[in-house]
């Protein structure tokens, strides 16, 4: 039904309408409202096309991207879809070329996404073709304006957006120079298929309070403890969520490298090296997990760095592409300590896995109920703001408040009715 | 060649009838202690990464895994099952060299069934004691698109 029609009866979201994840014409509404709307969606790192031509095809909420280098040594984003008979321009995941060549009817673009070749776009013989009219110019793939931060690829499809350091705000970009503080290299991706809404995995993210209930293996195995502090820090609309925890250092700070704390754990690894965190930070923060709006997450659990993109396929189903990556400057016991870390997350992460579950399990359970409600209170109600520990589920609220504003429904409305 | 050849044969039948029934802690124990156990994507393998999807570098971090499984995870309720293909078997230095196709289907509790992941093991296996173990296994999946969740092994 109409997106606007559900019912939200109260306008800090603290209750949220089921058919938000079920309804597909919601999701219709959302490919032209939130992933081609005022917001700056995560393409991919630049240390993954380093070179002239180097490109990687990505998707943008349902729309195909082609995200590459072009001559100008600049990075470029275009639809990766032909403006002659809508045709998948390129067909590779990843690759270097030197320009983008339907497979149809030839149809060539620049690495800029202009078109710059159509065969016999005169005929033959003075028989066929175009007509005289016909003007390349007006015929290029539809491009996206990119912005870089240190190293961090973004793109928009709209005309009237604040620069990207003000739409991450302080915080955010803070977190993206930390993260990114020197030349990265890639270790490789993973990819999770879920079948559920993604906007239930957006709501898992911004949700802390799940972390020490759902992902039992921080309690049993004693990662998570009563003397590590955290919490949650939102962007100035709270659109954005981060939410943390750091080692408390106490007297273990002289040791550069050292295991978690087992304190308060009933059972022991026999091999307990995943666990171990090298701090590599010059602050304390031993897990960091920055989701911005509305496609993207940044990870630091550990040792283990990476990016997640969220890409919609269906109302019911999503992907999670994980690109996972360590500094140039790694040495080979770094590469191998990440790559022994990464067991904690990812599709079949020991702190992760049950993620999967948890949105498959609701978006099965709601289907008959569009009209009912979620309800979110852990936190408390009213503005969000940061949170000063991790029993909340506020951040949530502030995803949904910003992406009513950007699907042009008014929350609350029955309270005032 | 044609004894170890059934030999090996049974191993991958028993390997692959330990997870389908549930039996995690015998399946422990067909690997060497310090058994490699990995799972990644052939799209890493292509370009070259190393990131896996499991990786465990010793028995021990095998049996972590399952006793995780057993006692801390939270994942889709299922049974699996596995369809193998013939062996392909070379004798090297270090021990067979073997290598074979699967299919694992798994199945929820009201009985549907799907493909959940397609693939090639490649393996080294050597004789300890008058017995076949896994001195490594490398899962290579072709369906890197993991489907809801990796928790049970391949």
């Amino acid at each position: 039904m109409n997106p606007q029609d559900y019912q939200w009866p109260k306008a800090d979201c603290t209750r949220i309408p089921y058919g938000m994840y079920r309804d597909p014409d919601v999701y219709s509404l959302e490919q032209e409202k939130i992933f081609q709307g005022p917001v700056w969606n995560y393409l991919a790192l630049e240390a993954e096309i380093p070179n002239v031509g180097d490109f990687r095809t990505i998707e943008v909420g349902d729309i195909p991207v082609i995200v590459n280098r072009a001559r100008d040594g600049k990075v470029h984003a275009f639809v990766n879809r032909c403006a002659h008979r809508g045709a998948t321009v390129q067909r590779l995941i990843h690759g270097n070329a030197k320009s983008h060549v339907c497979c149809y009817h030839h149809w060539g673009y620049n690495l800029e996404g202009n078109l710059v070749g159509v065969p016999f776009a005169r005929g033959v013989e003075g028989k066929g073709g175009l007509p005289e009219d016909f003007d390349k110019s007006q015929h290029c793939l539809r491009k996206m304006r990119v912005e870089s931060l240190n190293g961090v690829l973004f793109g928009t499809f709209a005309t009237e957006l604040e620069p990207l350091e003000d739409f991450l705000d302080t915080t955010f970009v803070n977190q993206l120079k930390r993260l990114f503080n020197r030349p990265i290299k890639i270790l490789g991706y993973q990819r999770q298929r879920i079948q559920g809404n993604w906007k239930l995995y957006t709501d898992n993210l911004r949700d802390p309070n799940h972390g020490g209930l759902l992902h039992m293996f921080q309690i049993t195995f004693g990662i998570a403890r009563l003397n590590q502090t955290g919490g949650a820090k939102v962007d100035k609309k709270a659109r954005h969520n981060m939410s943390w925890a750091a080692q408390d250092m106490g007297k273990n700070n002289s040791d550069a490298e050292y295991s978690t704390p087992r304190e308060n754990n009933n059972l022991t690894l026999k091999d307990g090296s995943l666990l171990q965190y090298r701090k590599e930070f010059p602050d304390d923060y031993n897990l960091t997990i920055a989701s911005i709006f509305p496609n993207c997450i940044f990870q630091q659990i550990g040792n283990t760095l990476a990016v997640r993109q969220i890409r919609t396929k269906s109302v019911g189903e999503f992907e999670i592409f994980w690109t996972f990556y360590g500094y140039q400057d790694d040495d080979t016991s770094m590469d191998q300590h990440r790559l022994r870390m990464s067991n904690l997350v990812g599709p079949g992460g020991l702190v992760s896995m049950e993620d999967g579950e948890a949105i498959e399990i609701v978006h099965r359970a709601i289907a008959a109920d569009e009209d009912k409600h979620a309800f979110v209170e852990f936190g408390g109600r009213g503005p969000v703001g940061d949170q000063d520990n991790l029993v909340t589920e506020a951040p949530m609220r502030g995803f949904w408040m910003h992406y009513c504003e950007l699907m042009g429904i008014t929350p609350g409305d029955a309270e005032h009715a | 060649m044609p004894e170890h050849y059934f030999q090996l044969q049974m191993l991958l039948d028993l390997y692959a009838r330990l997870i389908d029934e549930d039996r995690l802690e015998e399946w422990v124990e067909l690997f060497t202690p310090e058994g490699r156990y990995e799972i990644i994507s052939r799209e890493n393998l292509a370009q070259g990464f190393a990131l896996p999807l499991m990786l465990c570098e010793n028995r021990n971090q095998i049996a972590d895994r399952v006793m995780s499984l057993r006692k801390a995870n939270i994942y889709n309720i299922h049974t699996d099952r596995h369809i193998l293909s013939q062996l392909h078997v070379e004798a090297t230095p270090e021990g067979w060299q073997v290598g074979a196709n699967y299919a694992l289907f798994q199945t929820d509790q009201v009985g549907v069934s799907r493909l959940y992941s397609v693939g090639r093991y490649d393996d080294l296996v050597r004789e300890v004691d008058g017995r076949l173990l896994f001195v490594s296994k490398r899962v290579i999946v072709d369906t890197g698109a993991v489907p809801s969740l990796l928790a049970t092994p391949i």
